[in-house]
């Protein structure tokens, strides 16, 4: 039997949307399509970049702007990637301390997560500690090639702040982000559940706005693999991306929420209460001690069509990578975005067509096709 | 010959730290500056001004120190990853041992690849003293073990140590097992029997 099996090996972050890759390794839907998949738990973006580009891996889960940042020679140990596969949409929110949230909601900050109002109390709240002069307010992301770096650009930007000038930026880890506000390193982050749920429950910090809200629907993590590997194996990525969708189908389903909270909080994964992980996969998103909110479609998995990618996604983490200056804009880097998020593998291994629907980026402020 | 280069070690394990200080030592760099603590990372690295940093790959702030590279107000001079891109097997020898290294920019290679190298080849001499180290405490665990179940045997059938041996020994060799197979089963049946 295991002979038969094709090995793969697949790097993961800690985070409740590693939760496709978890499934598919531990419930057998990996073996369904006849591959032994083995997963090795990484400390740190940089590791699975840096260790899928050596060969130690051959698929990794990836942050939706990695693959565009490697095959653009923007990192270190770039080798040109591709994002054939989504493995989660949403799961991020924007989570500030305490203190920071009082101000904001003395000046009108929206209690139940409106990206618009919070945005404008945040900047109105910026003008008042510049005319006071009080130190720059310091906001933590997990990567600057990330979703939340862009998510949190975005919305700071839309309300008129510069995120390079108003505010200050830096990078931490996410299981770190809670302590860092409860200990005053920072004020505020974008982060991937169940590191918002976590300070909110300790009482340090609150949920302001969330990615479903900033960019509804939007790809957060991806299945990363080297164009080598995409090359060298098309009958292995395929079967891996129909366990990957069959395990997002199961995790999809309702009924198996509490049994896929209980797998993500094992010493081995997450390592965390199965209560703080409970909150994104239900959707009912606690934004401070006493809201509670129903956000449906906060953190989706699914298999079927909307893990396909698409190539207007990759465009628009490419157009924040140039609005935030770390690319250049060229017609060639266009291009080479739209092959990475192409959906044509995955739509083919699960036997799909592809929608003749145009895609259209809808965010909080806009809507463009 | 070592022209002076400062090499800052960021690597939450002191006993490691210092045994890659140490080689660096040796090898005569008096400018190596170990780091355990991460907080105000950025302003400890802008305070030193390293001309090399090492780090190990467990560290999960890998992703703050690149960030904090991009970012050149943090820092007063850009850094770069260690070695060429063209170098895949420094590359490869480094992340299968677990370190990463930074150099500054412009800095000559061949400078520097002689630090990596040290780094690399004591992380790995790190990394076989802890396999070591694992299997000396496994290989105490099993002696207990055996001697465990020796006990139960001279106080179940009277016989000596020696003979108690003997027979977890042959018990094993006729169904071709390890002593330590042999002699955690019978203390588990040995448990579950109430004894």
């Amino acid at each position: 039997m295991e002979t038969n099996l094709r090995p793969v090996i697949a790097g993961f972050i800690p985070l409740l949307d590693s939760a496709v890759v978890v499934a598919a390794a531990e419930l057998g839907f990996a073996e369904q399509e006849g591959v032994a998949l083995k997963l090795i738990r990484e400390t740190s973006w940089a590791n699975i970049r840096d260790r899928i580009s050596v060969g130690h891996f051959d698929v990794a889960h990836m942050l939706a702007p990695m693959p565009i940042a490697s095959s653009l020679n923007l990192t270190s140990l770039a080798v040109p990637m591709l994002a054939p596969m989504l493995l989660g949409l949403g799961g991020n929110a924007i989570t500030v301390s305490t203190a920071l949230w009082s101000d904001m909601a003395r000046v009108g900050a929206d209690p139940s997560g409106d990206p618009v109002t919070t945005g404008k109390a945040l900047a109105d709240v910026i003008k008042q500690r510049h005319a006071d002069d009080a130190p720059p307010l310091h906001f933590g992301v997990v990567h600057p090639f990330s979703g939340h770096a862009y998510e949190l650009r975005y919305w700071l930007a839309a309300a008129g702040i510069d995120p390079d000038k108003d505010v200050e930026i830096t990078v931490l880890a996410p299981q770190m982000m809670a302590d860092a506000l409860k200990g005053g390193q920072l004020d505020g982050y974008c982060v991937g559940e169940p590191w918002n749920t976590a300070a909110v429950d300790a009482g340090t910090g609150r949920i302001a706005t969330y990615k479903q809200a900033i960019w509804p629907d939007s790809p957060e993590k991806v299945l990363g693999v080297t164009q080598k590997w995409a090359e060298a194996n098309p009958e292995t990525l395929a079967a891996l991306m129909r366990a990957f969708s069959a395990a997002a189908d199961w995790c999809a389903d309702p009924v198996n929420i509490e049994e896929l909270a209980t797998i993500l909080a094992r010493p081995d994964i997450l390592a965390c209460p199965a209560e703080i992980c409970l909150a994104a996969l239900s959707g009912r998103i606690r934004l401070g001690p006493k809201t509670e909110r129903a956000v449906p479609g906060f953190l989706t998995f699914s298999g079927g069509e909307k893990a396909a990618p698409l190539p207007a996604h990759g465009v628009w983490f490419y157009e924040q990578m140039v609005r935030w200056r770390q690319a250049e804009r060229s017609e060639a880097a266009l291009q080479q975005v739209e092959a990475i998020f192409s959906p044509d593998a995955y739509l083919a291994a699960v036997g799909l067509e592809r929608s003749a629907e145009e895609a259209v980026i809808k965010m909080f402020d806009s809507e463009r096709n | 010959m070592s022209g002076g280069l400062s090499i800052l070690v960021i690597d939450d394990n002191r006993i490691r730290a210092s045994i890659i200080e140490q080689g660096l030592r040796d090898a005569g760099h008096d400018k190596v500056i170990l780091v355990h603590q991460m907080e105000g990372l950025v302003r400890q690295i802008a305070d030193i001004n390293p001309d090399v940093i090492v780090i190990d790959l467990e560290n999960p702030n890998r992703d703050q120190l690149e960030h904090m590279f991009q970012v050149s107000r943090a820092v007063r001079r850009p850094i770069a990853m260690f070695v060429d891109r063209s170098d895949s097997h420094s590359i490869e020898a480094a992340v299968d041992a677990g370190v990463s290294a930074y150099i500054v920019d412009g800095l000559k290679r061949e400078r520097v690849k002689p630090i990596l190298d040290m780094a690399i080849s004591r992380f790995r001499a790190f990394s076989r003293l802890t396999e070591e180290l694992e299997e000396v405490r496994s290989e105490l665990a099993d002696r207990k073990t055996i001697d465990r179940a020796k006990g139960i045997l001279m106080k179940s059938r009277g016989l000596t140590e020696q003979e108690a041996y003997d027979l977890l020994r042959r018990t094993a060799m006729n169904q071709s097992r390890k002593i330590i197979d042999v002699a955690q089963s019978l203390v588990i049946a040995s448990g579950l029997l109430g004894d």
